[in-house]
């Protein structure tokens, strides 16, 4: 048996954005345990339901976390609409979808130009960012916003987008997968990348299920959740299947979310093609009076929204649960066993957003 | 900006925030905005940085992390709020575990508002921190320079007296 020794990770960490703590435990190189601590990030934001009403609380909800702001906005705005019994036009249905898509390509670019950092490669980590400004620059053009673009509210969208913008946006997209075509080579091609990434912090189908992972890194494993499946916003009527791999290492990880890069912008184009004309909003009168569990596909997996309200302009009780919480016993147990060189990478490959999992 | 003698170095935490403002940060550093160009390097150890880009509002539990990391950092140094939240505690600044701003824990000499701040307002900050640190600097070494000055002066009289 060699030195066992205990090295704290973070909470102030080069290659974390976030801060999260770990205590890692080393017999030498090896690391035998991982101790998490979470809370540097916690703000109580669920309390705020009884400073804000139901229709203010849509601004705290998008607040949860800056890079998948628009899924937390569509879960909770959902999750009202289902208890108020309100039917959005359709035309609303689509944006959201359309948003949530080119949500999902800035948080995979945002991750693979993260993890290109991680493992060394700091001009594919350039690269990526710079794709990701193409996105960045679609949204802004249609919400005004970059990162946080309020353009959800209870009954429906608030923004709208023409049929000539979309029209540019899919011709822009044609160029966004050109371009990740070329990174994807990067990625998956380079040996050195593959050393780095085959074969570390393997999990099976069988440790993923019962530690309840979420999102690609479920995906990864070989779990087909996808919780667009279940046809919230306009999934139901567009074609798409779940990414999954059956490797469960960071390759495959790596691999499933530049596919779902592809998968997104294949979304895109469908609905932008069958997005049919329509108002924008229905107006919504009264106070949500029920609960309900609304679950979406957030770029991380799968998110929950319990929302109850008793007839009362403030909510009853609001409840988040995030994809990363979901995934944390996943990563404490791919790092057991792992070597202490690989540690940030396996960190980032669950695709950690401290501050969804702390809100 | 004036004539610039130093490149400051720069070290981001994330205090309580919601991720949006660390994001710009770091879409400041990559190409389209390219912040390095004004001769700063994002680092992630607070013994070599000059400036604390701080973003987030501050809570029970960061508080002492916040203040470490200001300590850690050498004199000159120069604070910038990077946010809604970090400058006043934005809109968690009702919530029962914040706080408020970074400056209810160190002094804060710039803030840059907005939820999430834009590139272009970090750049701003980021200019002007740069300034301060300048001066701050030049100050700084004057009165290293007076005091070297006073050293000598003491060794010679003593040497000069015996």
């Amino acid at each position: 048996m060699g030195n066992i020794s205990v090295v704290p990770f973070g909470p102030q960490h080069p290659v974390l954005p976030e801060p999260i703590h770990l205590d890692l435990v080393l017999e030498d190189e090896k690391v035998i345990e991982a101790v998490p601590s979470i809370g540097f990030v916690h703000r109580g934001l669920e309390s705020l339901i009884v400073k804000k009403d139901y229709n203010e609380m849509v601004y705290v909800a998008e607040r949860t976390c800056g890079i998948c702001s628009f899924g937390h906005g569509m879960g909770y705005v959902e999750a009202v609409e289902k208890i108020m019994g309100v039917q959005i036009p359709d035309r609303a249905r689509y944006l959201r979808t359309i948003w949530m898509e080119l949500s999902r390509m800035h948080s995979h670019l945002l991750w693979l130009g993260l993890l290109a950092d991680a493992f060394g490669y700091e001009s594919l980590f350039y690269h990526c960012w710079r794709i990701r400004e193409q996105i960045l620059d679609m949204i802004e053009e249609s919400t005004g916003g970059r990162v946080i673009f309020s353009v959800n509210k209870v009954g429906g969208v608030m923004k709208d987008m023409d049929a000539q913008m979309l029209g540019r946006f899919v011709e822009k997209l044609g160029d966004v997968e050109d371009q990740i075509t070329g990174i994807r080579k990067n990625f998956l091609g380079d040996k050195t990348v593959q050393m780095r990434l085959r074969g570390v912090g393997v999990l099976t189908k069988q440790q993923a299920h019962d530690l309840g992972c979420a999102g690609p890194f479920g995906r990864a494993s070989g779990i087909a959740t996808d919780m667009r499946t279940r046809g919230y916003g306009a999934y139901s009527e567009l074609e798409f299947e779940p990414i999954i791999s059956n490797d469960g290492d960071s390759y495959a990880r790596c691999q499933c979310r530049i596919d779902e890069l592809f998968q997104s912008i294949d979304l895109i184009r469908q609905a932008a093609s069958a997005i049919p004309a329509g108002d924008l909003f229905v107006p919504v009168k009264g106070n949500p009076d029920g609960e309900y569990f609304m679950r979406i596909e957030q770029p991380r997996g799968e998110a929950v929204y319990y929302v109850k309200g008793t007839g009362k302009p403030y909510l009853n009780r609001l409840r988040i649960r995030t994809p990363t919480f979901a995934n944390l016993p996943g990563l404490c147990e791919t790092l057991k066993g792992a070597d202490y060189a690989d540690v940030p990478i396996l960190v980032l490959t669950i695709d950690p957003c401290i501050s969804c999992t702390e809100r | 900006m004036g004539k610039v003698k130093k490149s400051p170095w720069v070290l981001h935490y994330d205090g309580s925030s919601c991720n949006g403002c660390d994001i710009e940060v770091l879409a400041c550093l990559t190409p389209v905005y390219d912040a390095e160009r004004f001769g700063i390097i994002n680092t992630g150890d607070p013994l070599q940085a000059d400036i604390f880009l701080i973003t987030g509002g501050i809570n029970t539990q960061n508080k002492a992390v916040v203040q470490q990391l200001y300590d850690q950092m050498p004199r000159p140094k120069v604070v910038v709020a990077v946010g809604t939240c970090a400058c006043t505690g934005g809109i968690f600044k009702e919530c029962y575990n914040i706080l408020g701003g970074a400056d209810t824990t160190i002094p804060v000499d710039i803030y840059v508002p907005g939820c999430a701040a834009r590139p272009q307002a970090i750049i701003d900050g980021l200019i002007q921190a740069i300034e301060l640190f300048q001066k701050r600097s030049n100050k700084h070494d004057a009165i290293e320079r007076r005091h070297k000055e006073e050293e000598g002066r003491k060794a010679h009289d003593k040497v000069s007296g015996e």
